[in-house]
C-alpha cells in the first residue's frame, strides 16, 4: 500500500505537487495519469525519498520509504529507463542492485529470464534499445520480489509483444495481491490494464476512482463511444500546460 | 550482514564493472612507471642519498592526476548517468550511501596506489642499481608510506569535492589547475607560498620527500608527518562537506 498525504513540492519555478492526497491499494493495478508536467514523476520521487517534500508526507506499507532497511525487497521502482552507466553490463547493473539489498545472485538470473533479457545479459547498457532498457528497468524493479511496484511510463518504447507482456505482468502482480502504481500516457493501454485511476493535473488531484466510473462520469456525453481517452481529455483539458498546435499557449501558473 | 557492508559491496561492484576504472587505473600505472623509468635513466649519483627517491615520486606525482580522475569519475558518473536515483532508492540513508561510496573508492585507490608505488620503486631500483634508495633506511620507508597515504587521501578528498559539485567535468576543471600548481611552480612564489604550501598537492611533495625543510625554493614550513596530518584535515573537511551536501539534496 502507498499513502500520499497532503504532499507538496515547490520548485523555484512553481509548484509541481500541490497538497496531493491519495492511497494506492494492493490487489489491483492503479493507473497514475496526468498531462505532461502534471507532477507524476515528482510524486514518485517524493514517495521514494529522492526529493524532499515541501509539505506533507508519503508512506509505503505504513512507513516512510527512507526508513526501510532493505527497500528493494519491499518496493520496486522503474523511474527513468535511461538511468544506466553506458559501459556497465546488464548483469552487473542488476548485480550491484542485488548486492546493495542482500538479494541472492540466483534472483538475477530469474529476473533476466522473466523480462526476456537473459540473451543480452553481457551487453553494455550503451548498446541497448529503448525497449531493452525498459525491460532492464522492470527487471531491476522485480529484483527484490517486492510487494509494491511503482512504474513510471514502463510501456514507452516496448514493441507490441512487449506491450502485451507488461500488461499481463502488471495484472499478474496485482492478482498476487501486490500494489501496482503505473503512470502512462497511453490511454487505450491504461483502459486495458488499470482497474483504478489516480488522475492529477498541475500537481492537484483531479480524480481517484475506478476506471469504469471514471469513463462513465466523463465521457460519452455527446453520444460517441465512451473511451478513457475522451474522458481523460475532458477532465484534464483545463489543466493541460503544454498544448500543441493552435490552442492557447500553456505553462502560465 | 550490516547495511553498510551491503552498500559498500554494491559500490565495489559498480567500480569494477565499468570500463573507465580499467582505463584510468591502467593509465595511472603506465604514467607512474613510464616517467619513473625515464627519470631513473637520467639519474646520476653523487647528490644527497635521498635523491635516489626522486625518480620514484616524480612519476607518481604526475600520475596522481590520473588517479584523481578515477576517483572523481566514480562519483561524477552517478550524477551524469542518473544512476544516483537507483543508488539512493536502493540505499535511502544518504549517510550510509556516502560512507559506502567513499570506502569503496578509498580502498580501491589504496590497493592500486600501493601496488603501483611498489612497482615503480622496484623498477627505479633495478635501473639505478647500487645507488638506489634502500628499503632498510627509515627515510625510504617513510617516503613510500607517506606517498601511499597521500595518494589515497588525495583521491578521497577529490571524490568528496565531486559529491559536492555533482559533476566529473566541473570537479576536474576546478581541481586539476590546483593540483597542477606544483608542476607550474606557483607554490614557490614568495607572495602566495604561505597559503598555497598547505594545498593538498603541495603537502604531497613534502610527504614524498620531494622537498626538504629549509630549501630556499621548495622548502615548506612543515615536515612529512605534519604534512600527513594536514592531508587528514583536508580529507576530513571534505568528508564533512560531502556529507552535508548529500544529506538534504534532491536527486
Ligand atoms: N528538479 C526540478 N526543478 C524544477 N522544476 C522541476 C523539477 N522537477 C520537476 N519540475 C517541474 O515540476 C513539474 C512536474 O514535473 P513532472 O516531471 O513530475 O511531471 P510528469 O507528470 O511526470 O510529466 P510527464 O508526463 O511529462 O513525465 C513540471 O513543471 C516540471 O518542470
Ligand atoms: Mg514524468
Amino acid at each position: 500500500m502507498i499513502e500520499v498525504r497532503n504532499l507538496t513540492k515547490r520548485y523555484r519555478g512553481g509548484t509541481a505537487v500541490d497538497d496531493l492526497s491519495f492511497t494506492v491499494e494492493p490487489g489491483r493495478v492503479t493507473g497514475f495519469l496526468g498531462p505532461n508536467g502534471a507532477g507524476k514523476s515528482t510524486t514518485i520521487r517524493l514517495v521514494l525519498g529522492l526529493d524532499r517534500p515541501s509539505g506533507g508526507f508519503a508512506t509505503v506499507n505504513g512507513r516512510p520509504y527512507a526508513s526501510l532497511e532493505r527497500p528493494l525487497t519491499a518496493v520496486g521502482a522503474l523511474m527513468d529507463a535511461g538511468d544506466l552507466h553506458p559501459t556497465r553490463s546488464v548483469r552487473e547493473h542488476l548485480r550491484w542492485l542485488a548486492r546493495s539489498n542482500g538479494i541472492g545472485e540466483r534472483r538475477i538470473g530469474e529476473v533476466l529470464e522473466a523480462t526476456g533479457m537473459a540473451g543480452v545479459a553481457r551487453k553494455h547498457a550503451r548498446t541497448l534499445s529503448l525497449g531493452m532498457r525498459q525491460r532492464l528497468g522492470v527487471a531491476a524493479a522485480l529484483l527484490g520480489d517486492p510487494g509494491v511496484l511503482i512504474l513510471d511510463e514502463p510501456v514507452n518504447g516496448l514493441d507490441p509483444e512487449g506491450v502485451v507482456w507488461i500488461r499481463h505482468l502488471m495484472k499478474g502482480l496485482a492478482a498476487e495481491g501486490r500494489t501496482v502504481l503505473v503512470s502512462s500516457h497511453l490511454m487505450s493501454e491504461m483502459a486495458l490494464t488499470a482497474e483504478h485511476l489516480v488522475v492529477i493535473g498541475r500537481g492537484r488531484l483531479l480524480a481517484d476512482t475506478s476506471t469504469e466510473d471514471f469513463v462513465a462520469a466523463h465521457a460519452g456525453a455527446d453520444g460517441g463511444a465512451a473511451s478513457l481517452e475522451e474522458a481523460f481529455m475532458r477532465l484534464t483539458g483545463a489543466s493541460v500546460e503544454f498544448r500543441s498546435g493552435s490552442g492557447r499557449s500553456g505553462g502560465v501558473r | 550482514m550490516s547495511g553498510f557492508v551491503r552498500a559498500a559491496g554494491a559500490e565495489w561492484v559498480k567500480i569494477r564493472s565499468v570500463r573507465s576504472t580499467v582505463v584510468t587505473l591502467g593509465l595511472f600505472a603506465a604514467v607512474a612507471l613510464g616517467l619513473g623509468w625515464v627519470v631513473a635513466n637520467g639519474f646520476s649519483a653523487g647528490g644527497p642519498a635521498g635523491d635516489a627517491l626522486l625518480p620514484v615520486f616524480f612519476g607518481l606525482l604526475t600520475a596522481q592526476l590520473v588517479l584523481v580522475t578515477f576517483a572523481v569519475a566514480a562519483v561524477g558518473s552517478e550524477f551524469s548517468t542518473g544512476t544516483i536515483r537507483a543508488s539512493l532508492a536502493a540505499v535511502p540513508s544518504r549517510g550510509r550511501w556516502f560512507a559506502a561510496k567513499m570506502t569503496a573508492i578509498g580502498v580501491t585507490v589504496a590497493v592500486a596506489a600501493l601496488a603501483v608505488e611498489m612497482a615503480v620503486y622496484g623498477l627505479v631500483t633495478s635501473v639505478i642499481g647500487d645507488d638506489a634508495a634502500p628499503l632498510t633506511e627509515w627515510w625510504t620507508i617513510e617516503a613510500l608510506l607517506g606517498g601511499w597515504i597521500h595518494l589515497t587521501l588525495l583521491s578521497v578528498f577529490t571524490a568528496c569535492v565531486a559529491v559536492v559539485l555533482r559533476s566529473t567535468v566541473v570537479t576536474l576543471s576546478v581541481l586539476l589547475p590546483v593540483l597542477f600548481l606544483s608542476g607550474q611552480g606557483l607554490g614557490n612564489l614568495e607572495a602566495i607560498r604561505p597559503v598555497v604550501q598547505y594545498f593538498p598537492d603541495q603537502v604531497g611533495m613534502v610527504v614524498m620527500h620531494m622537498t626538504r625543510p629549509g630549501d630556499p625554493q621548495f622548502g615548506r614550513d612543515y615536515g612529512p608527518w605534519e604534512g600527513i596530518a594536514i592531508l587528514v584535515l583536508w580529507t576530513a573537511a571534505a568528508l564533512v562537506g560531502g556529507w552535508l551536501a548529500m544529506r538534504r539534496r534532491d536527486v
